[in-house]
């Protein structure tokens, strides 16, 4: 009971600051100093249009490969939550009636429906997913947008096809390499152009085509298949946690 | 309905994601089943995102997207601000991050206990 009254009452007063601020708030009419010096500079400095992306890629870069670095350890951590434990022997047969259990949902097909739209659809999710990150520069989505979608084109897979073999040594490599990549592109940016992950390190082109804005895109590809492979791995260790040695 | 027309938009999106954040407070704090309080946590942090990206915006913007819509020369007045939003985007996938490790320890829980209540694990070490 009294766990009940302050549980309501720390939410009252939760709710009294909300108010407080709500109440004294008013819309900004014009950009704050850093926000205006961004879109001021940005499109000259970096040759990016979307300006989201300039701020996430470039200007404040360090934090989006400190981002990717946590993504990496909560993958990590997942994978190492769900392995397989090495049972004691004596708990054989018990073990054999949880496995049975498990994979009574598993081997349930997926109806007729899901599966043929599975097979229409997954390429062009996953042509979506890399349009997205492609264009990451030069209209809303980015590198994790891009990765998301292709993420889901996974768990489509894995909803359609729930026996479908992915390879986990597959995407160790890929993401282990595009993360390297990634590292690799902003020391360049250190040794040629102004700093770490600065997108200067290649010609700007022609602002608002495809190839320009640098090592954007670049960068966005490498993000986008770590962000896409890593959460397909995640999707694939909840499916599943009988992990071999990848 | 009329007088919701009359508030300026981000007021809206900034009540709302407050709202969200008490309800998913409520939720963590109240819900016994680990699986509720994880989506009270999912919730919790998409209201701050809300709170966010209202912050953010200026009276009659557009996206920070600088393109023929949207003339280099009078962009300063035309778009919202891009280090919220870049900071939502930061925010969203730590969330997406945090969220999956806590799935994963309700897994274990679940496998090891046998029961997604919390009360039921008050002696757990490990």
């Amino acid at each position: 009971m009294i766990k009940r009254i302050f549980i309501f009452l720390m939410l009252t007063l939760m709710a009294v600051i909300f108010f407080k601020l709500a109440s004294n708030y008013s819309e900004n009419t014009e950009l704050s100093k850093l926000g205006h010096y961004y879109v001021e500079k940005g499109p000259q400095e970096l040759g990016a249009p979307n300006l989201v992306t300039a701020v996430v890629v470039t200007y404040r870069g360090l934090d989006t490969l400190g981002e990717v670095t946590v993504l990496f350890i909560s993958a990590a951590g997942v994978g190492l939550m769900l392995r397989r434990t090495r049972r004691r022997d004596d708990d054989e047969d018990l073990e054999q009636g949880d496995r049975e259990e498990e994979t009574a949902g598993v081997h349930k097909p997926a109806s007729e429906i899901v599966e043929t739209a599975t097979e229409l659809l997954l390429p062009m999710v996953i042509l979506f997913g890399i349009y997205v990150f492609l264009n990451g520069h030069l209209s809303p989505g980015g590198g994790f947008q891009g990765g998301a979608i292709i993420a889901s084109g996974t768990m489509f897979l894995l909803l359609a096809l729930p026996e479908s073999h992915i390879s986990r040594l597959m995407i160790a490599i890929i993401e282990s390499l595009s993360g390297f990549s990634y590292v690799i592109v902003g020391v360049l940016g250190v040794i040629m152009a102004g700093g770490f992950l600065d997108n200067r390190i290649m010609d700007l082109g022609t602002y608002g085509s495809l190839f320009s804005a640098g090592a954007i895109p670049l960068i966005y590809v490498f993000v986008g298949l770590k962000v896409g492979f890593e959460l397909s791995a995640v999707l694939d260790r909840f499916r599943k946690e009988d992990t071999g040695p990848l | 309905m009329s007088f919701l027309a009359d508030l300026p938009i981000s007021l809206i999106v900034l009540c709302s994601g407050l709202g969200l954040v008490l309800v998913g407070l409520w939720g963590m704090l109240t819900q016994r089943n680990m699986i509720r309080m994880i989506i009270g946590f999912s919730l919790t942090d998409t209201g701050i995102h809300m709170v966010m990206v209202s912050i953010g915006y200026i009276t009659g913007g557009t996206a920070p997207i600088i393109n023929d819509a949207v003339p280099m020369a009078d962009a300063v007045n035309r778009v919202v601000d891009p280090v919220p939003s870049a900071l939502v985007l930061t925010a969203i996938v730590i969330g997406l991050g945090v969220t999956a490790v806590m799935l994963s320890f309700a897994v274990r829980i679940y496998k090891a206990r046998k029961t997604l209540m919390i009360d039921e694990c008050t002696e757990s070490k490990w």
